[in-house]
């Protein structure tokens, strides 16, 4: 399901869908508007010197100037730079556009059912969604759209909220406890609930997700705003570098036109990186609404990357949420056969997973076969909270499977349920008959193992034990090897005591684990990484997690959680699969190192760059320079024609890297970074020599100059 | 080039690096406030300077605190050497009864000597008096060294630290330094240079007869008290105009040998307090590492060039390099050498004339500078200059390991950016702009003695030079013109003031960071990768924008020269 969802949603819109690609192509020229381009440090520049080289140029035309074709052509590819950069960024936005229509599909059109008395189901006004208010009560019966995001009051409901999670089936939410919240554009199938809106008209998750995708209300983000910094920088160190020259070539005896100092200006500056980066940006958001993960900021994705310690919850991440026996151990003088019929007696009508995987084993390992529960006239005893166990009746014969303490209870006092209290268990055990001592101790091997003990009783007699084991997910070992591999730091939270809890974690591969966990615990254990300077990432769904994943650097909340959780977090994850925190911590890597790698590239690039331009330039006065044009490029205007269109095409050339990422592997720090080094450093300084040489081949072949 | 020579580079590298541990441990414990075998006795002496300067030396300062008290330091230094320079026509130990100096030349030198540039427009035995000398420089040599070291040393405790306000006390650090490391070595190390030959003496200059009759008054002085600071503290203001290459300010080729030594001695030492205060001696050595690549790299180039010589001379049959301008006593090895270590740290004596050397072997000197001076570097400076490039290079491929760059702990951010950004930006600024000024204005075109690429140098060169706060020429220039003595004082301070001020922010800011353990999705900083990254980034962001420059000059000078053109 999960998978054919997301095959879906990317090819709606794949890298050069032509209904992105043409509204981004007009959206390219309204970003040049220089009240938008401004926010752009790098490509603001490139406008400027655009637009002033266009008016000399319009004035050589009428005064008459030399090279008018030349000059014509560089400043048609400088305002082909910026168009570019307007474009990757319109791209990405389209993309984000797209996913967010179909988010938005099912807002529009919908009216809602304002309650005018809280209590009165029949008296309600119709309103249209957007004139909603936080706080507003509304009805939401069978066929409506819940109009906004809110808490279940009053009432329980089947839920399909395939419009934001893709997943058909319906959901339950009820009012009070952990699956009271709603999430506007959801439609209501059965029943009716009265919703209590949380949010105020655009300001619902969905509402800040759509404009953080659209790229409207995109904020930098921290790390963003440091490489502003570093290009603006690069920037000005080019701006001394180029208009000192004129000086330097008037010593010499020479002189150099405006449109060529531009032009070697343009180039010199890191516009590669500078077009490309709020593409980037907008791009990891995508990615994650992809993998169905809505978050909050993007300050919240570049955290993910960060993240130094994971705090997961034991069931359903790490482990199955059932578990299974896997052993029968009959006590001595009873064989393993006579154990396990008496087992899979007790569990016939038994629909737990865990009685049902008794009788599984039964039959496997002792080929006993299902047997008819009325033939044999036996009645089935289910399990109680008071009892803590269940078993079989049949006639004066009785069977019963059970917390170890219960069924001894059970056999002791002949049949009557009787509390025993923990603290009297090791007194008891002293004055215990053989085989009641022997079942502790293999309920205490069984829980060493990180199992669960369940004692059987048939006729009063004590037969064995029954392991049930936590069933630890295929391949999530692997996961967290390559988490370490990443310097990521595992810790499993569960509420088991410390011996089961360190049998489990030893099995799954994590770096450590909380044993007997209280919310107050979590907290704690977040706040004390943190003040080690580490940033904890961990997901929740329940109110009570809510302080913790509020605490947490990346606090991941389930969608099916409470709404106070998920207000808490910084990200809502639609498919509700704790996991995916991995993959989450995966896209805010890549972030971040498609940034740095495309910085590399650009900054690299520039030596290719100066040995096109810097002979062409100085050519006229000395001659000499000739030796430096390693690339033999056919004459000075080709040359600096060239490398502008280069450094043109390059960002169309890199949008979809921009777009899809930098590849993740979890190889270690060093590895990795050797790995983009030689890909995106070493690629950086030979790609421009092979392009630049490429280009002028065909510039001279065209007779462009 | 000869087996002999190398054998001269190589030794003196692994003497270098020798030293570097002892140093480093003797200075960490220095700066920590830790016993040291000098403690004994010093220790009663500091405890009194604090006392009469009412410095309480527990109290340690915010880094704007810091910084304040120690541009406070340079005002008072300023006005000292001013003073003295302008009455020293009135004042005593006067012998040859020097008269005052001029106006800016006063202000230039007194600027040169507190930035640690050491500028000589003026020219020692011919302009200054012994107290000039002494009081003047001398003071202003172990003034200027010991902030160099403390400002590093505060920067280090910026990645050292976790979570504070403070870096450190700008008075102690600077007495520390006085005290307990620059005092000590130059009081053994002036009485070597006298062993050597080295004078040392208030009498007056000396007058001889020469063998045709002729009357010569030889210059003596107080040389070896500030030959020794000067190369430790990589001043590099002679005591005579001729600098290293008179024969009274050094002597032998054990002095040369020894004084290229003390050039880079702390400087190289200071990397390992780095690695010790950070809690690992490899960031330290991972750190000297950049700069052995950048400094053998340069010293290979320079002496190709210089042993090659020139196209024509060699095609006259005159092989054997290129001598013009060297001392015979030191020949082609000891004068590349020396003239690539006086560039990299920013020490700026010189041994032989540079201006003289081939195009090649004259960029490299010039390159060393533009980079910045990191290269082992002043004492201080050139240590918090590296960490800048270092701040840059992590920030730009760290981000390529998927986690915002760290650096030792530490993370770099948005404000380490600006900063290291801001320090590295007004170096390009001066001496691209002033050249450019330079270049055009008659009056200072004026002072260019050879016209073509070889003038473009030499102007280059002198700016470059002022900015870097290395303080040695390219010869050629005429420098002591009212136009040079002002722009390259505003370069000189520039180039030292507004690079500190940014740097000691970085300090503070750091200092103020949680520190980070380090995991396997840290980037690895001790390694032969880092050591390419850096020198990578060092080439690329902080050499390529002198490519137009360099092609202008020594390039374009270069290629002419292979087909026999000269300038």
């Amino acid at each position: 399901m999960d998978k054919v969802k997301t095959r879906k949603r990317a090819s709606r819109s794949a890298m050069f869908d032509p209904s992105i690609v043409l509204p981004a192509a007009g959206q390219a020229f309204v970003k040049l508007d220089p009240r938008l381009m401004i926010k752009n440090p790098v490509m603001f520049v490139v406008e400027v010197v655009a637009a002033l080289t266009t008016v000399i140029f319009a004035k050589n035309v009428v005064q008459g100037g030399a090279d008018l074709g030349f000059t014509f052509q560089i400043i048609l590819w400088l305002w082909f730079t910026v168009l570019f950069a307007n474009f990757a960024e319109a791209v990405a936005e389209g993309r984000g556009k797209a996913q967010a229509d179909t988010l938005r599909q099912t807002r529009s059109n919908t009216k809602a059912k304002r309650l005018l008395i809280e209590d009165n189901f029949e008296l309600y006004e119709g309103v249209a969604a957007d004139q909603l208010e936080q706080g507003d009560l509304v009805l939401v019966e069978a066929g409506d759209i819940i109009p906004g995001d809110g808490e279940v009051i009053r009432g329980v409901a089947s839920v399909n909220e395939a419009a934001i999670t893709g997943e058909s089936a319906p959901v339950i939410r009820e009012s009070g406890g952990d699956r009271s919240a709603v999430t506007g554009g959801t439609l209501v199938i059965s029943d009716r609930i009265v919703v209590r809106l949380t949010a105020s008209k655009g300001t619902s998750f969905l509402d800040r997700m759509i404009s953080l995708i659209e790229g409207a209300a995109r904020q930098k983000t921290p790390n963003e705003i440091a490489l502003n910094i570093l290009l603006i920088g690069l920037t000005i160190i080019f701006i001394f570098a180029t208009v000192t020259i004129p000086s330097y070539a008037a010593y010499a005896g020479g002189s150099i036109s405006v449109v060529v100092l531009v032009a070697l200006f343009v180039t010199l500056i890191p516009t590669t990186i500078g077009a490309l980066l709020s593409a980037i940006g907008i791009a990891g958001m995508d990615r994650l609404v992809r993998f169905n993960v809505l978050a909050m900021s993007g300050r919240a994705v570049e955290a993910a990357g960060d993240v130094d310690t994971l705090l997961l919850d034991k069931t359903g991440t790490i482990t199955l949420g059932n578990r299974e026996a896997t052993e029968f151990r009959p006590v001595r003088g009873v064989s393993e056969l006579e154990l396990a019929d008496a087992a899979q007696l007790a569990s016939l009508a038994d629909e737990t997973p865990e009685g049902r995987s008794i009788v599984v084993l039964a039959k496997e390992k002792h080929g006993l076969r299902s047997r008819d529960m009325a033939e044999l006239n036996a009645s089935f005893i289910p399990f109680t909270a008071q009892t803590r166990m269940s078993g079989v009746d049949a006639g004066a014969s009785w069977v019963r499977k059970g917390a170890v303490d219960a069924i001894l209870n059970h056999v002791d006092g002949g049949g009557r349920p009787r509390q025993l209290a923990s603290g009297n268990a090791a007194r008891a055990v002293a004055a215990m008959s053989e085989p009641a001592r022997e079942i502790f101790a293999i309920a205490d091997e069984v829980a060493k193992a990180g199992g669960t003990p369940l004692a059987v009783a048939k006729d009063g007699r004590l037969l064995g034990v029954v392991h049930l084991k936590d069933i630890v997910k295929g391949g999530i070992r692997e996961r967290f090897a390559e988490l370490r591999r990443m310097g990521i730091r595992t810790v499993m939270i569960t509420g088991d005591n410390p011996m089961t809890a360190a049998a489990i974690a030893a099995e799954a591969g994590v770096d450590d684990f909380l044993a007997q966990a209280t919310p107050e615990d979590k907290l704690k254990l977040i706040r004390d990484e943190q003040a080690k300077g580490k940033l904890v990432a961990m997901c929740g769904d329940g109110t009570n997690d809510a302080p913790a994943l509020a605490q947490a650097d990346v606090g991941v909340a389930m969608n099916t959680g409470t709404q106070a959780a998920r207000e808490a977090g910084n990200m809502v994850d639609l498919d509700s699969n704790p996991t995916k925190l991995i993959e989450v911590v995966e896209i805010g890597k890549q972030l971040l190192m498609t940034r740095g790698a495309l910085t590399t590239f650009s900054i690299a690039n520039d030596v290719a760059k100066y040995f096109a331009i810097i002979p062409a330039i100085f050519l006229a006065f000395y001659p000499q320079l000739q030796a430096l044009n390693v690339m033999q490029l056919a004459s000075p205007q080709s040359a600096i024609l060239s490398a502008i269109i280069f450094n043109a095409l390059i960002i169309i050339a890199l949008i979809p890297l921009a777009l899809k990422g930098v590849a993740y592997r979890a190889i270690g720090a060093g590895a990795l970074l050797r790995r983009n080094l030689l890909v995106y450093g070493l690629g950086g300084l030979i790609i421009p020599f092979i392009g630049i040489k490429a280009i002028d081949l065909a510039v001279t072949a065209l007779h462009l100059v | 080039m000869t087996i002999i020579g190398w054998i001269q580079i190589a030794l003196y590298c692994v003497i270098v690096v020798a030293l570097v541990k002892p140093l480093g441990w003797y200075m960490t414990r220095v700066f920590t406030g830790e016993w040291t075998p000098l403690s004994p006795v010093l220790r009663p002496v500091e405890a009194g300077l604090y006392w009469l300067g009412g410095v309480d030396p527990k109290r340690e300062q915010h880094w704007l605190t810091y910084t304040v008290a120690m541009l406070l330091f340079h005002v008072g230094g300023f006005l000292i050497l001013y003073g003295v320079l302008r009455l020293q026509a009135m004042l005593p130990f006067n012998p040859q009864e020097q008269s005052a100096v001029a106006p800016d030349l006063s202000f230039n030198t007194a600027i040169s000597f507190l930035t640690n540039t050491n500028w000589q427009n003026y020219g020692g035995e011919s302009t200054l008096s012994y107290l000039s000398q002494m009081l003047g420089l001398t003071h202003q040599n172990f003034l200027s060294a010991a902030t160099g070291i403390a400002l590093a040393v505060a920067l280090i405790r910026g990645f050292a630290r976790s979570s504070m306000r403070t870096i450190g006390n700008f008075w102690v650090d600077v007495t520390r330094c006085t005290l307990y490391v620059l005092l000590p070595i130059c009081i053994v190390y002036a009485l070597f240079l006298v062993s050597q030959g080295m004078p040392q003496t208030l009498s007056a200059y000396v007058d001889a007869t020469t063998l045709e009759g002729a009357k010569q008054s030889i210059a003596v002085g107080p040389v070896a008290s500030q030959v020794a600071i000067k190369m430790l503290g990589t001043n590099g203001g002679g005591f005579f105009n001729a600098n290293a290459s008179h024969p009274f300010e050094n002597p032998t080729a054990l002095s040369n040998f020894v004084q290229m030594l003390s050039i880079f001695a702390l400087g190289a030492g200071l990397t390992n307090v780095f690695g010790r205060m950070v809690g690992n001696q490899r960031q330290g050595w991972a750190i000297l590492g950049v700069m052995g690549v950048l400094f053998i790299a340069g010293v290979a180039i320079t002496y190709w060039a210089e042993a090659n010589g020139t196209t024509g001379l060699n095609a006259l049959g005159l092989a054997g390099g290129n001598m013009e301008g060297k001392e015979v006593r030191f020949g082609i090895v000891a004068s590349s050498l020396f003239a690539v270590i006086t560039t990299a740290a920013s020490c700026g004596a010189v041994n032989a004339m540079h201006d003289s050397f081939t195009a090649l072997g004259g960029m490299i000197p010039l390159i060393n500078m533009q980079l910045g001076e990191i290269i082992v570097g002043g004492v201080g400076a050139g240590l918090y200059g590296m960490l800048l490039f270092v701040v840059l290079a992590i920030f730009v491929a760290g981000l390529m390991v998927g986690r915002t760059p760290e650096y030792v702990g530490k993370k770099i951010e948005a404000r380490e950016v600006k900063m290291a950004m801001l320090a590295i930006l007004v170096l390009p600024l001066m001496y691209l702009g002033w050249t450019a000024v330079a270049v055009v204005l008659p009056q200072a075109v004026a002072s260019i003695a050879n016209p073509g690429p070889h003038g473009f140098s030499e102007v280059l060169y002198a700016f470059t030079s002022a900015t870097g706060n290395n303080g040695s020429a390219f010869g050629g220039l005429t420098g002591n013109t009212l136009f040079y003595n002002l722009t390259l004082a505003t370069s000189m301070f520039v180039g030292r003031f507004f690079m500190i001020v940014p740097a000691m922010a970085l300090a503070g800011s750091l200092a103020a960071k949680k520190s980070i353990p380090a995991s396997a999705g840290t980037l690895p900083t001790t390694g032969g990768l880092f050591i390419g990254l850096v020198v990578g980034v060092i080439l690329i962001i902080g050499g390529l924008t002198f490519f137009p420059a360099l092609a202008l000059g020594p390039i374009v000078e270069h290629l002419a020269m292979t087909a026999n053109t000269l300038f």
